[in-house]
């Protein structure tokens, strides 16, 4: 504080809109740091590459014109994907060709005991045994995921986001995040042992 | 080493590859890992597939998306 009077408040103000700026811009450029993980997660969340591009765009928009609801210090990451999936959920949903079905599930161990009947049980120890998988059959399994599965299981097994991030991301129970990520996942190597090896 | 122990084993496994178990369910896992090779190389299947799920369903951003993200920045201020 200056003692000298009529200015003060006027240079207060400008002092206060440079901080704001300066702190928008940092905002910003975090912001654009974290966008290929961002992307990563989108890309698996949507069908196509342009899908997710949009979606990306989109979330930006709306976190650049709303940045000041960010609270610093908190994980950007994980409220950069709370509007994205908020922004899926509001358009996509009904577009997307996956249907609300409950596909059955097989035991935890099913593709690896799948695996061990084609490769033997030594294999199983061996990093290789994995790639008698495709990528193209991961990418292609997880898109055949219910919606409500696929978004849990991208989030914690691809962003590696903690169960607690996801609750928070999905807006949903941290109980119902476990349970979906384990059925999720079973489904997912249910379809990778079907796709593979039969 | 009984079945038991080894659905027992088959119930914590994904919870101990996501580090949420309690102490008490880590060495319950843990102790059957050390004895049961059936259970082991499941446990060994399971990390690698999961580092194979990673990287192949990641997908580097495209090229011109990051420029198109920096332009929807606000005005440009004056600092």
């Amino acid at each position: 504080m200056s003692e000298s009077g009529a200015a003060e408040p006027e240079e207060d103000a400008g002092r206060r809109l440079a901080n704001e700026a300066r702190e928008r811009v940092h905002f910003e450029e975090e912001a654009l740091g974290l966008a290929d993980q961002v992307y990563r997660v989108a890309r698996r969340m949507v069908g196509t590459r342009e899908e997710a591009e949009e979606l990306v765009q989109d979330t930006y928009a709306r976190a650049f014109r709303s940045w000041k609801s960010f609270t610093p210090g908190t994980n950007m990451r994980a409220w950069l994907l709370r509007i994205l999936t908020n922004l899926n959920t509001d358009r996509g949903r009904k577009i997307q060709r996956t249907p609300d079905q409950q596909p059955l599930e097989e035991s935890d161990y099913y593709l690896a005991n799948r695996l061990a009947a084609v490769e033997g049980e030594q294999a199983l120890d061996q990093q290789q045994v994995v790639e008698r998988l495709s990528q193209g059959g991961v990418v292609n399994a997880l898109a055949d995921l219910p919606h409500d599965f696929r978004d849990v299981v991208v989030l914690v097994d691809l962003g590696e986001f903690s169960y607690a991030d996801a609750a928070q991301i999905l807006d949903i129970p941290i109980g119902t995040v476990m349970s979906r990520l384990h059925r999720g996942r079973r489904i997912l190597k249910k379809t990778l042992a079907e796709e593979t090896l039969t | 080493m009984s079945d038991a122990d080894c659905e027992k084993c088959e119930e914590l496994l994904q919870g101990y590859l996501d580090r949420d178990l309690t102490p008490a369910e880590v060495k319950v896992a843990e102790g059957h890992l050390g004895g049961c090779d059936y259970c082991r190389r499941r446990y060994h299947f399971e990390a690698h597939l999961r580092r194979f799920i990673r990287t192949s369903a990641s997908e580097r951003m495209p090229a011109g998306l990051l420029a198109k993200l920096a332009e929807l920045r606000g005005p440009t201020a004056e600092l």
